[in-house]
């Protein structure tokens, strides 16, 4: 069996430290519930936290040029460390009505078309991308099956893929099945300590293995989808730390601790050439996974 | 129909070739739902399959091709590291054949029991589909009953050219997923094949007993002609003036078939090549 694993390089010390530190923690129930609890805490960040705090010159654009604009996903473009910069980031609402404007974070096709918009812009004029992950999962709506959602989720991860400006994901809270990968074909995937990524909601898995909708804490210990595990794997190239108590305490500090890794990663990435970093960008999704080799079938 | 008939069924003289059959399922999180992962992959596996997907080299209708064809029957077809593997060595040796690919699907999408790095798989068959369009080589999608979740929200969308079966459910989130989340009331025809071809997601619905003869087909209409062929109309363009080259051109694919001396070339040719 190989299961494939790889890390950042520089910068890594720091973050091997974080992922040592939560290594131990890996197995237990109520640690890998008390981070997915973290990683959906109402005061958590949310991209226009971060964004107010390291863009604030940031120009929110709007709209998919095609049908509509989906507030659960938020795009534009501003300047950090004097130079532009595009961010797209899934968008939870905090109160009970944005909330409802958000759509709990669950994106519609119209949002991932106003991401590839962006992209194609990223890629004609030469600006990187950051994308802020945070989705309990793409919307699973009959309207949006029609407007077509999985061809979307695709195009999404094709377009980010093929292109030739540096870009970086960040998985800031929970990062939910195809809805969260969409925006996660990066050159460096990085997840925040607190945050989690699956293949699908604990509650989701809850009803469709263990068919009872109450089995979601048994579902989250046999994924655990922590930020140390995922770092182990290789689908994390790095985990950022986060202020005492989790982001939610702090949001300044939050971004500050964001701001450290992304202006650093942003420049190791612009000192690559294009055709390279396109190379290490395939190279790092064309690895990832477990298999067994079995001889003399 | 397991994977092994459908390649059968496709294969000139039911003949075909297995590519990266030795993989085998693992289970990297040591995983346990109601009953253990490698418990399940040994009973799927006791079936008789190798897994969810069998990648063959082939030739349908005197076509050579690469074709990765899913198997409901091994754990609901779902996505894991082999198949997102599997799928990328089909694409990986159409490249290196420079013969088209084409994928049948019948998942329930990614394979839970793998957890994010079955999500991964996802991406990985973006990555084979991104080489085999940089190859200059077409995709072509067979969308079988049922294709939903991380299969249709990846390679499974991608098609150059996109069939469905007749009544095939293609869908992001299934119509349980759906009616418990949104509690709206579906259709009894949500996601199937002739709704997704009224909604513009696939090009045909087609029958399974004309697939050999459709995909024949639309392989020689994207088959290029030999190199040396190539070779001389490519001087020629640069001999000659443009309109004349145009035409040339256009009449290529018609062309190629004749000199090869295929039945039926003359039938198919919609731009003879009077003088090409």
């Amino acid at each position: 069996m190989s299961t494939s694993t790889s890390s950042s390089g520089r910068g890594g010390r720091f973050v091997r430290r974080i992922a040592d530190r939560l290594h131990h923690t890996e197995t237990a129930t109520g640690d890998v519930w008390d981070a997915i609890q973290l990683a959906r805490h109402q005061d958590r960040p949310y991209p226009l936290d971060y964004i107010a705090r390291l863009m604030p010159e940031f120009e929110e654009l709007h709209g998919d040029r095609l049908k509509g604009d989906d507030p659960a996903i938020v795009a534009g473009i501003g300047r950090y460390h004097g130079a532009p910069l595009a961010v797209i980031g899934q968008q939870k609402g905090r109160d009970a009505q944005d909330r409802a404007y958000r759509n709990f974070g669950m994106s519609s096709p119209e949002g991932y078309r106003k991401g590839m918009r962006l992209m194609d812009m990223c890629e004609r004029l030469n600006i990187p991308l950051v994308t802020l992950i945070d989705t309990p999962g793409a919307f699973p709506g009959a309207d949006a099956e029609e407007r077509g959602q999985g061809g979307a989720i695709a195009r999404s991860m094709m377009m980010m893929l093929r292109l030739r400006v540096p870009t970086v994901a960040v998985i800031i809270g929970e990062g939910s099945s195809g809805g969260a990968l969409a925006l996660g074909v990066a050159d460096r995937v990085v997840m925040l300590e607190n945050a989690t990524y699956s293949v699908i909601s604990p509650e989701g898995a809850s009803a469709i293995l263990w068919r009872d909708a109450g089995k979601a804490k048994l579902a989250a210990a046999a994924f655990k989808p922590t930020a140390a595990n995922c770092y182990r794997w290789g689908v994390a190239d790095a985990v950022v730390p986060e202020p005492e108590g989790g982001a939610h305490v702090e949001h300044d500090e939050a971004a500050r601790l964001l701001d450290g890794y992304l202006s650093r990663t942003i420049r190791e990435l612009q000192a690559l050439p294009q055709a390279e970093r396109r190379r290490q960008r395939r190279e790092r999704f064309r690895r990832l996974g477990a298999v067994r080799e079995v001889t003399g079938t | 129909m397991t994977a092994r008939q459908r390649l059968d069924h496709l294969a000139d003289d039911g003949t075909w070739q297995e590519i990266a059959g030795e993989l085998r399922a693992s289970d990297p999180l040591r995983f346990v739902d109601l009953q253990p992962y490698t418990e399940r992959v040994r009973s799927a596996e006791a079936k008789g399959a190798t897994e969810a997907i069998t990648s063959a080299s082939l030739a349908i209708q005197g076509q050579p091709c690469l074709v990765a064809a899913m198997d409901f029957g091994f754990l609901g077809g779902s996505m894991g590291s082999v198949v997102g593997e599997r799928f990328a060595r089909a694409a990986e040796e159409a490249v290196a054949q420079g013969v088209p690919l084409i994928s049948i699907t019948a998942s329930g999408g990614a394979r839970m029991q793998e957890g994010v790095l079955a999500l991964m798989q996802m991406a990985k068959t973006i990555v084979a589909l991104d080489e085999l369009g940089d190859a200059g080589l077409p995709f072509v999608m067979v969308l079988a009953h049922p294709t939903t979740g991380g299969v249709w929200a990846s390679f499974a969308s991608l098609g150059d050219v996109t069939y469905a079966e007749p009544g095939a459910l293609i869908a992001f989130s299934g119509p349980r997923v759906i009616e418990q989340t949104t509690r709206e009331k579906l259709p009894a025809d949500f996601g199937m094949a002739e709704r997704q071809l009224e909604h513009g997601h696939v090009d045909a619905v087609v029958d399974r007993r004309e697939l050999p003869a459709r995909l024949g087909h639309l392989l020689a209409i994207f088959a290029r002609p030999p190199h040396d062929e190539a070779q001389s109309l490519a001087s020629q363009l640069a001999q000659n003036g443009s309109e004349r080259a145009a035409r040339v051109a256009q009449a290529l694919p018609g062309l190629s078939r004749r000199l090869r001396g295929r039945p039926g070339a003359e039938d198919l040719d919609p731009h003879p090549a009077d003088d090409a």
